[in-house]
């Protein structure tokens, strides 16, 4: 304070000016980073970085919480060890037998619709994360979860836990990502109706229990307890996933719309850990080796969702073989998604995604064009073409 | 103001990131204070050479890392409230506490309006009045938060 004003005083942060002139500075600086961050997507890298350089603060923020956890495991009796045991013990025997029956069923809905569309949804790989941070406020509803791109998580990947949807990573750092819940007010999801099949979004609403449906009409057919299931449109989400429970229908007659809300499924303020889906290498409705064509009256078991270890893969690029499309529905452009959270991994859509059981080379040719793909006739070939390209049977990252 | 003192301003405004981050259940969220602006301002006020503006942009960029739709708009925001607080920091000073907490108060509210400005225009529009609450319990908080950082800096400047 003595040396106020006096060049030789200042201290080395001082310098640069006086403050008017440093405000504007710093000012300028704020707006051309805002910019760049918003605009132009610059600043990806910029991002990762610092998310990086966040993360320490992040687990040690997380410490007590972490501590006290390990503490209640650590101290767990014999007894309720055992009884826990138990528990999961019949909870492994009853769904081991629910998805013997499910394979079963894979394989006749497969061989009923003709082969084609009818793949379960395919969870590829799942890998586990634990919550790291929370942010639970009516403004942002946002989990930071210990996986990052070295785990080859991207951004927009879906994340559920054991009873539904929980959201997509908006920002991945090395070793962690943020994830946004799909109750946050920013965040839709793309959902059907199970009981009708009609499909509309899921808006948050900002409060972890529950969700909108702001687009449906007064007349739409809508109840109590209809359960919503992801639709797979928009490509973010594997389709079929429980999202959640209608739980609240108005109908005005003086509004042409239907007011409801529904209760999410997943255990959104208690979870402690997420899992993070791989469903498809590709978009849903992008075409498929012929090589898994042959494989599909079998029911394909890479394709079954499965709770196995998941391996470290360097990208998710460089994923899993390519596999038949599943989505019977014709898939529009990505404009349902979020609109801060378009997926790395999307391609273009395929057009041929409407026919189940399309046929002629001409339509395979068009999807080839469409995803720019050095791949085979897919989407419109017969099984007997059972040779299949090179890149499809390798295995090799099918890049766009 | 030396390397001591600038070591202790970086040492509360990591302090104060970590209250800022620190998982809380929502309607304690809704409360809580923005304890890196508040110590922002305190430097501002009491050691405006050391801290100021600059230390404004920083942390307003690490909380942009934390909790910000766009980098940049929690520095723009902490940038125009430091100035302030920098130039007026002897005015600011002489206040008793009271005072000081309005004054406190009114950059606060500042502060939220910018942010919500720029929510506004970068397509993120939280318009629940609750945002506006953390103002209330910052200026609340002022007088003890400036009594301890006071406590804790040994009375610099």
């Amino acid at each position: 304070m003595a040396a106020f004003g006096t060049a030789a005083g200042r201290p080395l942060t001082g310098r640069g000016g006086s403050p008017g002139f440093r405000f504007t500075l710093y000012a300028l600086l704020s707006v051309v980073v805002m910019y760049l961050d918003q605009r132009q997507h610059y600043l990806e890298r910029l991002r990762y970085v610092l998310q990086a350089a966040a993360y320490p603060v992040q687990l040690a923020v997380n410490s007590p919480t972490a501590a006290w956890r390990w503490l209640r495991d650590s101290a767990q009796t014999r007894d309720a060890l055992r009884a826990e045991n138990a528990r999961l013990r019949s909870a492994q025997r009853d769904l081991e037998l629910r998805s013997m029956t499910y394979e079963a069923l894979a394989r006749e809905n497969g061989e009923l619709r003709g082969l084609k569309a009818a793949l379960p949804p395919a969870a590829d790989r799942w890998l586990a994360a634990e919550i790291v941070n929370i942010q639970l406020s009516s403004l942002r509803q946002r989990l930071l979860i210990d996986r990052g791109a070295a785990n080859g998580v991207f951004k927009g990947q879906a994340v559920l836990d054991d009873k539904g949807l929980i959201g997509q990573t908006t920002h991945v750092g090395p070793w962690s990502a943020e994830v946004i819940l799909i109750t946050d007010p920013e965040h839709a999801v793309p959902v059907r109706i199970e009981r009708t099949g009609l499909r509309t979004i899921a808006v948050g609403a900002g409060d972890t229990t529950s969700l909108a449906l702001p687009y449906l009409p007064g007349n739409a057919d809508i109840r109590n307890g209809d359960l919503l299931v992801t639709s797979g449109l928009g490509g973010v989400f594997p389709e079929g996933y429980p999202v959640a429970r209608v739980s609240e229908v108005h109908r005005d007659a003086v509004q042409p719309l239907a007011q409801v809300r529904a209760t999410p499924l997943a255990h959104l303020s208690t979870d402690g850990e997420v899992m993070l889906v791989w469903f498809r290498a590709d978009h849903p409705a992008a075409p498929a080796g012929t090589d898994s064509l042959g494989e599909l009256s079998r029911g394909e078991t890479a394709m079954q969702p499965q709770a196995a270890a998941p391996k470290p893969r360097p990208a998710p690029q460089a994923a899993p073989a390519p596999s038949p499309p599943s989505a019977p529905e014709p898939q529009p452009t990505s404009t349902q998604q979020t609109t801060h959270a378009t997926p790395h991994h999307a391609v273009p859509e395929a057009p041929a995604g409407d026919a189940p059981a399309a046929t002629g080379e001409a339509t395979g040719r068009a999807t080839d064009e469409a995803t720019g793909r050095a791949t085979d006739e897919a989407t419109g070939s017969p099984p007997e073409r059972a040779t299949p390209p090179s890149a499809a049977v390798s295995g090799e990252p099918r890049q766009p | 103001m030396n390397v001591d003192s600038r070591g202790r301003m970086l040492l509360t405004a990591f302090v104060a990131l970590t209250l800022t981050v620190l998982p809380l259940p929502p309607w304690l969220d809704v409360l809580r204070p923005a304890f890196l602006v508040l110590t922002v301002l305190y430097w501002s006020v009491n050691a405006p050479r050391t801290g100021g503006i600059a230390l404004g942009f920083f942390a307003g960029l690490m909380l942009d890392v934390f909790q910000g739709p766009v980098l940049g708009e929690h520095a723009l925001a902490l940038c125009i409230i430091t100035y302030i607080a920098v130039r007026e920091h002897q005015r600011i000073r002489s206040k008793p506490a009271i005072q000081q907490a309005l004054i406190v108060l009114v950059a606060l509210l500042v502060y939220e309006v910018v942010l919500f400005t720029i929510d506004g225009w970068t397509g993120n529009p939280v318009t629940s009045p609750l945002r506006w609450v953390h103002a209330l319990t910052g200026a609340l908080i002022w007088p003890p938060a400036a009594a301890i950082l006071a406590y804790g800096a040994g009375r610099l400047a």
